[in-house]
């Protein structure tokens, strides 16, 4: 068994736990520096740079945002999928496409819909009287993290709502036959039969969507490459600049740790406090 | 028409109007964008644009399978999605079957491994990976490229794969050596045609992640003539000056076939139930 294993070893585990402890050394880019044992040198440097928490911020703000509008218009379709309508063929294909669609795509897709001059959103307000001037949406400081949130949001629907199709598909309709013939009216059997049965699906998508959107790159890289003023900088961006502009590679290993710390004590608590409502 | 089912037809509207709505959302911008690619360039920079292109042309698209440096970016990212793949599945298909047959505590830590593996930001992979293939003399090449990929592809691929070994009931293998098939035969026999669409699977979704794979690609690749098609159109569209949404909008969708090819199949193939009768009769 050993020899099979031997290429997760090889290829997963050791590059990554070379990539943890790099942040203890003050690692650069460059032929022959040499690279020293620097302790948490880079962690108490990290905890004055402001730039970084106030990416770090973003980066929340974006990972919750697009996580909780994901789950809210994911379960919404999968509900409506789920019931007997015409055209759901055709909604359940539509629904996939953004999956099979590279990130780089998607976000040119986006940049073509929001440009200010020709894009289909500006100029139909303008038309419509709405704003008598073209709207900048990914250039303005007010309107680029909301407008870079719902293309994340675009992005991401198919995961979520084919998984929920798929918990919501293994419900037991004799449980629903049950709760009907007792009186109770769609609400109640969604809020008791559907929602207690669906616990665990919310937990686990939920959970990898957080995941997913906290390290996301590509998208918000080319829609705005964390502009206008880094209202749009996710950690991801900041860590990337960091170590592949300015070279500072232990630097950048550093806010990855803090970046991995952070997402698995909010998975911890986030897990816990569901599975407690569980029982 | 009795009452239940005239209320039933009352629930159905807003029903309907929600699903027109999302549909909206969904297909309208990749409309959008199909239009934009048959649009004039007079037409593009009109300030009334219309869905419907006045008079819909190709000649974006040609211009698109013309431009070099697009076609050599297509034909790299065919060549490192293809060797990542035939790579993720020989080394992860021994690996996968291990994990699934011989229970085991390193069993439970490799899962429990591919499973935090996928916590870590990129960052903290790719960093790592930059300077061993700096070292190998792998950096800025098509090959070191691939083997990157394959790191990052393996866990989740090890993952498919040894559920599907898992579902092969470990009787056929116990009925063929009965039967007097040594080990190699009875995986290549019995094992490896009931794997078969699993594996098909695994080996797509693998080609789609190197397909679409956007950040290890901008690190690890310098030169143009290297690019892969994510890396090339993301260039055109940061280079400065009059961008051309034309031939931009007819180059990603291009470039979006492959993947949306693969994935009908895959749709298919996950709902396969070739192992429904395999343990009966």
């Amino acid at each position: 068994m050993l020899p099979a294993l031997l290429p997760i070893l090889l290829f997963s585990a050791i590059p990554l736990v070379r990539g943890l402890t790099l942040a203890f050394t003050d690692s650069r880019a460059g032929f022959n520096v040499p690279t020293h044992f620097v302790g948490v040198d880079n962690f108490s440097r990290l905890l004055d740079n402001t730039l970084f928490w106030s990416s770090f911020r973003i980066g929340l703000i974006w990972a919750f945002s697009v996580t909780a509008l994901q789950f809210v218009l994911g379960l919404g379709l999968a509900l409506l999928l789920n019931q007997p309508l015409r055209l759901r063929w055709l909604a359940r294909t539509l629904s996939l496409v953004p999956w099979a669609m590279p990130p780089v795509i998607v976000a040119i897709m986006w940049r073509i819909m929001l440009d200010p001059s020709v894009g289909p959103i500006s100029t139909t307000l303008q038309r419509l009287g709405l704003t008598d001037s073209p709207t900048n949406w990914l250039g303005d400081f007010s309107t680029a993290l909301p407008a870079v949130i719902v293309v994340g949001v675009w992005a991401g629907m198919p995961q979520t709502t084919i998984t929920l199709l798929a918990g919501l598909q293994a419900v037991p309709e004799s449980l629903h036959e049950a709760a009907a013939l007792d009186g109770a009216g769609s609400w109640q059997r969604f809020r008791h039969v559907t929602w207690p049965a669906l616990r665990t699906v919310v937990a686990a998508i939920t959970s990898l969507d957080f995941i997913w959107n906290f390290n996301s790159f590509g998208l918000v890289y080319v829609l705005t490459a964390g502009g206008p003023g880094g209202k749009t900088m996710l950690p991801m961006l900041f860590a990337y600049n960091e170590a592949f502009r300015y070279g500072e590679f232990g630097y950048a290993a550093a806010m990855g740790d803090v970046m991995v710390v952070l997402i698995v004590a909010l998975l911890l608590f986030y897990l816990r406090s569901r599975l407690r409502s569980a029982t | 028409m009795t009452a239940g089912a005239r209320r039933r037809r009352l629930v159905r509207l807003p029903q309907y109007g929600a699903l027109v709505l999302y549909m909206l959302f969904l297909a309208f911008p990749l409309l959008w964008m199909l239009s934009t690619s048959l649009k004039s360039s007079s037409e593009l920079v009109s300030v009334t644009p219309s869905l419907l292109p006045s008079s819909p042309k190709w000649s974006n698209y040609s211009t698109v399978l013309r431009e070099q440096g697009l076609t050599r970016s297509a034909w790299n990212s065919l060549r490192v999605s293809l060797a990542s793949t035939v790579l993720v599945i020989l080394v992860g298909l021994p690996a996968a079957y291990a994990l699934a047959r011989f229970r085991s505590r390193l069993r439970t830590a490799a899962l429990g491994w591919i499973l935090v593996s996928q916590v870590f930001p990129l960052i903290l992979v790719v960093i790592p990976l930059f300077l061993l293939l700096k070292q190998l003399h792998l950096f800025n090449t098509l090959p070191g490229l691939v083997a990157v990929y394959l790191v990052w592809s393996l866990p989740f691929a090890l993952w498919m794969l040894q559920g599907y070994v898992a579902s092969v009931p470990v009787e056929l293998e116990e009925a063929a050596a009965i039967d007097g098939a040594g080990r190699l035969r009875t995986l290549s026999n019995v094992v490896l045609p009931l794997l078969l669409p699993g594996l098909v699977a695994t080996a797509m979704f693998t080609f789609i992640s190197a397909w679409n794979e956007f950040f290890f690609a901008l690190v690890l690749i310098q030169s143009p003539e290297r690019a892969t098609l994510s890396l090339t159109l993301a260039r055109f569209l940061g280079a400065e000056g009059q961008v051309q949404l034309g031939p931009l909008a007819a180059g990603s969708l291009l470039a979006t076939v492959p993947s949306l090819v693969f994935f009908a199949f895959l749709q298919r193939r996950l709902t396969s139930g070739l192992l429904a009768g395999a343990v009966k009769g």
